[in-house]
């Protein structure tokens, strides 16, 4: 079974992010970018299913700047994906967007499963597995903490407000990775010099006939509102006095 | 403006999360109700009765005992045809369930809206919480999951919405429910709780959580919430985690026990309205956002805060 890994370009998760002093978005210029965290577990997922032999093959695909080649592609062969597709636009394309090529590489791969992050950690919108799956009409099994394949269906742990959900869905299926579902590897050095050798295919978004037009229109980007340090209380007594003040204890 | 909410339940009670989307529907205009479950009439009853509600659709089938996305999304984008904006709540079941619906009509979703600005435009967190964007949509229809701590809670009282039973449009054969493992608790639901005792990395192990966190959370009446540190390292189950990627709390009282004070973990309790932060490191950065911090060992502190309340 061949698995499809759709990844994206993101501010690092260890750079804070910073809004733009005209409110026109967050400063990306000049900062580290790297691959969407959960996006590097979905990774993770597939090259364990591929060494665990139920997978015959990993194709990662990436949409964005010709940099996602280096910053996130790479990354991903030396993780052990096989081979990359990388969808190059300088434009932002929203979720829907996304979720509207990926389903047309999907058509061109037939992929039995694929696996993507729940989430980007720069818009937050936790859409495109789940668009994606309505657009090819498959099941989806989102926010997964557990996934296994037996036949032809796939078994998917989800978390859940109350706790965890499992669904068993038939394939072809799609599932979005949640943070325990595993740790993924390190791309070591010598994986990386090594990945360098692993295809990667370019492509245009214009290549696959899709509009990707924004739907929506940022108007502006703001800084929340600051919460204030407030008082240091020096014993327990204190503490207690606080609590009683706040209405919360007797 | 014609909006439809989905209503969140477990086929007995319909979930608080519900009130909030309501709320922010009615912000847009006439809010219509989806109730769609197995055995339902007591949830369609309980939603007729949300202030302000007209009427409450029911679809009632097996297919939708579950709330699975590939049943459910094709009834809501079913009924859009009458409908102008869909909102759900921002609960991992909305969230499966909206973006589901935004593709079936060619519409980019609106996610955790904060506030409603207009008729299409509407503030949203972006970069875990760390910056607000206002959006404005071009689509004609709206899809938009709502986030429960921004907007009040609509009476569940004073309604008089009609039932109206819609035709079910049946089991699409992608996918099964195959079991949960959902939590039962005597605490108060983290999302909805007044006061929330959280505890962190700190608590070293599971153990400590059961004999420093739950007596005081216990005093207070408190819900336990806990970092993602603690539910990675296996403290405390998934449902636990208060956080950007886990639940949004805005609770009166949060205490925050053996917690640094992760981006992450900060985004999803910074709404709370007192912040109490424990912690032996007085660097920490959760003092930066509480009102009231006491340093020192969480073993001692807790333990005697416990006592003396």
């Amino acid at each position: 079974m061949k698995l499809l890994v759709p990844v994206k370009r993101v501010l690092d998760y260890n750079v804070k992010p910073r809004v733009k002093p005209d409110g026109t978005g967050v400063d990306l210029a000049n900062v580290k970018m790297s691959m969407n965290p959960f996006d590097e577990i979905a990774i993770e997922e597939a090259v364990r299913l591929k060494e665990k032999g139920v997978a015959t093959e990993v194709v990662v695909v990436t949409i964005g700047v010709a940099k996602a080649e280096t910053d996130v592609l790479l990354t991903a062969r030396a993780m052990g994906a096989d081979r990359a597709i990388l969808i190059q636009t300088d434009d932002e394309v929203e979720p829907l967007g996304v979720a509207k090529l990926l389903a047309k590489v999907a058509e061109e791969e037939q992929p039995g499963l694929i696996i993507l992050g729940k989430q980007a950690i720069d818009d937050d919108s936790n859409q495109t597995g789940q668009m994606l799956a309505a657009l090819l009409g498959w099941a989806q099994g989102t926010f997964a903490s557990k996934v296994e394949l037996a036949g032809e269906r796939v078994k998917v742990t989800r978390e859940v407000d109350g706790g965890l959900e499992t669904v068993d869905l038939k394939l072809p299926a799609i599932v979005t990775t949640d943070l325990r579902l595993n740790e993924p590897r390190y791309a070591t050095l010598p994986n990386i010099m090594k990945a360098k050798t692993k295809p990667v295919a370019k492509k245009t978004v214009a290549d696959y006939g899709v509009d990707v037009s924004p739907r929506l229109k940022m108007l502006k980007v703001v800084e929340p509102g600051k919460r204030q340090a407030g008082i240091k209380v020096g014993s327990v007594d204190e503490l207690v006095e606080k609590l009683k003040a706040l209405g919360v204890a007797k | 403006m014609k909006t439809l909410v989905w209503v969140e339940h477990d086929n007995q009670s319909l979930k608080d999360a519900t009130l909030a989307a309501v709320t922010a529907a009615a912000k847009l205009g006439e809010v219509h109700l989806l109730v769609a479950g197995k055995g339902v009439d007591g949830v369609a009853a309980e939603a007729a009765k949300i202030e302000g509600v007209g009427k409450v659709h029911v679809a009632d089938d097996a297919a939708y005992e579950h709330a699975l996305a590939e049943n459910v999304a094709p009834l809501i984008v079913a009924l859009m045809d009458s409908h102008d904006a869909v909102l759900f709540p921002a609960t991992t079941t909305g969230k499966n369930i909206a973006p589901r619906v935004a593709a079936g009509l060619d519409v980019m979703q609106i996610s955790d809206i904060l506030s409603v600005e207009g008729p299409d435009t509407f503030t949203r967190p972006i970069y875990a919480g760390n910056a607000i964007a206002t959006v404005q949509t071009s689509d004609k229809k709206l899809v938009i999951t709502v986030r429960g701590t921004a907007f009040a809670k609509a009476a569940t009282s004073g309604g008089s919405g009609t039932v109206e039973a819609v035709s079910a449009a049946g089991d699409k054969g992608l996918s099964t429910f195959a079991g949960a493992e959902i939590a039962e608790s005597t605490r108060p639901e983290l999302t909805s709780a007044k006061v929330i005792v959280s505890g962190g990395r700190a608590l070293q192990n599971s153990e400590n959580f059961h004999t420093i966190i739950e007596p005081l959370a216990d005093k207070l009446g408190a819900a336990v919430g806990a970092s993602r540190a603690a539910v990675d390292a296996g403290y405390v189950p998934n449902d636990y985690q208060v956080g950007q990627t886990g639940k949004i709390v805005a609770p009166e009282v949060y205490i925050a026990v053996g917690i640094s004070g992760a981006i992450q973990h900060l985004a999803g309790m910074k709404d709370s309205k007192t912040i109490i932060a424990i912690n032996k490191d007085e660097d920490a950065p959760i003092f930066q956002v509480a009102d009231i911090g006491l340093v020192g060992d969480l073993f001692k502190i807790v333990p005697e805060l416990t006592g003396k309340l």
